[in-house]
């Protein structure tokens, strides 16, 4: 701000201050400054909005139960309230998942980092980025009614039940969640400099041992960013979960063929039936809420953590 | 990669696996193996996208007719009920989105990128936090919505409501982009004008921001394009009422296009079967022109300063 009165400035006695104190400009920075900080209210409000309910919650039912109990039934007759087997049936989710995600996403990486061309490459990534756009009601329902069935007509000795299963909707997570794990650990992989690829080729090893044993030791923290980012998506996804794994019972099962609640899959649940306000069955909403949002936060800061790492050693 | 040296790096590969004998033959088979499951894995991610829009061209083409856009829902005639609530429903709630998204985006990513001391605490702490709240799951802000603007506000099960929450929860998007747009901006275009003696918000205002404006654009409409598909927060702020009617901002029960596809996929009949799959259509084509009009932006206005 003194540049603006830098150039008339003729004489040595006259200072470099501004000759108005730009009132107006300082308000313009203020609002912009004030602007910004609605997405720190933003994270405030959604803090106290899951967390402010939960000393009603537990003073209703005890922390242990929650933790420990192993049915979770709110607003049934004899209601239980131990968390575990939503947290089971995310867990599931995740896990199938992202052992479609993982493989499938690396595998893509590396192929766009170290084999593609330029071009196809380029052709690649807005491809890839299609099928992260495509609303997930869009992917659960294909899900539901051509990929389950599918399934089942080529699996027929697997012990299916009902129309829901856990293993379906994790799998589904898993492809939409392939561009995520592709992207991040595609980015990982480039960062690697030329010249250890290049020590590597001198001391005469194949393509496929430079990438293999080279590349992507050298990556490795961006590539555990790239999956636990995918995790904490799995974790979060809403509308697959519901429609594929459906409102199962509320018995803990490790049973993929079944359906099982997710937590996320309960929330919309239970949001989207007559509930009374301030009942505990209505704050059973913020008590998921809140431990998936602690899941999620914590998923998250691991994967920045990684992520600054690798940027650290290459940058 | 390393195409140039691609000639002296095999004849010392060559002579190291003769000495050694570390890979010999098998190392050709090998690789073409591993490339063959490299390429496998991409052709499955493709193959998905395109088994979607098969399942909804496949189940839902009978139903791509004017009544889908200009008929309500209905449960007493299933073969002509429609979405053209859930449309009203959705464009009122991306007005709201945009009304909300533009300022805020715009005006954060304006201060990060120029006007921020990063050296203070609470401009890193604005940073870190649009950072998490990008990693926070859909849900979440619908919880947040409900707690927020449904009932502390009192707004209701409102499309105010629903604005507000998606605006929040694509905020982090926009905001991403825009700082990319800015960043794209080269220095030297903010330092020209400092030194022809304007002030730093005139430079931004008249030179900064046209030539990010594009790019900040385009981020928007992706913003918008994601919005459009969001379903998840929307269950939590009422959009799930079976209402019949078109909803007003402010008061009314409301739907949105994913919820009400979601609604009538859940449904018995059959007949709601082929109309949620005639929704994906309508959905996906949708997001196929925002989508295109977003690349076509980027490619016209792309500069290379």
């Amino acid at each position: 701000m003194s540049l603006s009165s830098g150039l008339s400035a003729r004489e040595a006695s006259r200072s470099l201050r501004a000759d108005s104190p730009r009132i107006g400009e300082k308000l313009i920075i203020t609002a912009l400054f004030i602007g910004s900080t609605i997405s720190v209210f933003a994270t405030i409000a959604i803090v106290a909005a899951l967390f402010v309910p939960l000393p009603r919650f537990f003073s209703q039912v005890s922390i242990v139960e929650f933790f420990t109990a192993t049915q979770w039934s709110p607003g049934f007759a004899g209601a239980q309230y131990g968390v575990m087997p939503i947290v089971v049936g995310t867990l599931m989710v995740v896990a199938f998942a992202l052992s479609v995600a993982v493989p499938l996403g690396l595998a893509a990486a590396i192929y766009m980092a170290e084999y593609a061309p330029t071009k196809v490459r380029k052709a690649l990534k807005p491809m890839l980025e299609v099928l992260e756009g495509i609303p997930t009601v869009a992917t659960g329902l294909f899900a539901f009614f051509w990929f389950r069935p599918f399934l089942e007509i080529l699996f027929p000795w697997l012990p299916w039940e009902g129309v829901f299963s856990t293993g379906v909707a994790g799998i589904a997570v898993g492809l939409i969640i392939v561009p995520l794990v592709a992207s991040v650990a595609d980015d990982a992989m480039r960062a690697v400099p030329r010249s250890l690829r290049e020590a590597a080729y001198a001391l005469g090893a194949s393509k496929l041992r430079v990438t293999l044993m080279v590349v992507f030791p050298a990556a490795i923290s961006g590539i555990i960013a790239a999956i636990v980012l995918a995790a904490s998506r799995a974790i979060g996804e809403t509308m697959i979960v519901l429609l594929v794994a459906g409102a199962g019972s509320p018995n803990l099962t490790f049973n993929p063929f079944e359906g099982i609640k997710a937590m996320t899959a309960y929330i919309a649940g239970k949001a989207t039936g007559e509930i009374a306000v301030g009942s505990i069955d209505y704050d059973t909403i913020f008590a998921v809420g809140a431990l998936l949002f602690l899941m999620t936060l914590l998923t998250n800061m691991i994967a920045i953590r990684f992520v600054n790492r690798y940027r650290e050693v290459y940058d | 990669m390393a195409l140039g040296n691609n000639v002296s790096v095999k004849a010392a590969g060559a002579m190291v696996n003769g000495r050694f004998k570390s890979s010999g033959g098998s190392g050709q088979v090998s690789s073409i193996a591993f490339m063959t499951a490299l390429i496998l894995a991409l052709t499955i991610a493709l193959a998905a996208i395109l088994s979607i829009i098969a399942y909804a061209v496949v189940e839902g083409h009978t139903r791509l007719d004017l009544d889908l856009i200009f008929n309500g829902p209905s449960t007493a005639r299933r073969e002509t009920a429609g979405y053209s609530v859930a449309i009203v429903g959705t464009l009122q709630i991306i007005a709201g989105v945009i009304f909300i998204i533009v300022p805020l985006g715009v005006g954060t990513s304006l201060y990060l990128e120029l006007f921020a001391d990063k050296s203070k605490w609470w401009n890193r702490l604005i940073e870190l936090n649009i950072q998490n709240l990008a990693g926070v799951p859909s849900i979440v802000f619908g919880i947040l919505g409900l707690a927020l603007f449904v009932r502390f506000f009192n707004l209701g099960f409102v499309v105010a409501a629903a604005s507000a929450t998606i605006a929040i929860l694509v905020l982090p998007t926009v905001i991403l982009a825009s700082r990319e747009a800015i960043k794209a901006v080269p220095s030297s275009i903010l330092e020209g004008s400092l030194a022809l003696g304007v002030t730093r918000w005139q430079a931004v205002w008249k030179q900064v921001l046209p030539a990010a404006g594009p790019g900040m654009l385009t981020g928007v409409i992706l913003a918008i394009a994601r919005a459009i598909g969001e379903a998840a927060p929307l269950l939590l702020v009422g959009a799930v009422t079976f209402t019949t009617t078109f909803p007003q901002f402010f008061e009314g029960g409301y739907s949105a296009l994913p919820v009400l596809i979601y609604n009538y996929a859940g449904r018995a009949q059959d007949d709601f079967k082929i109309l949620a799959a005639a929704g994906v259509i309508l959905m996906l084509a949708v997001l196929f022109v925002i989508n295109s009009f977003a690349v076509w932006l980027r490619a016209k206005y792309e500069r290379t300063w």
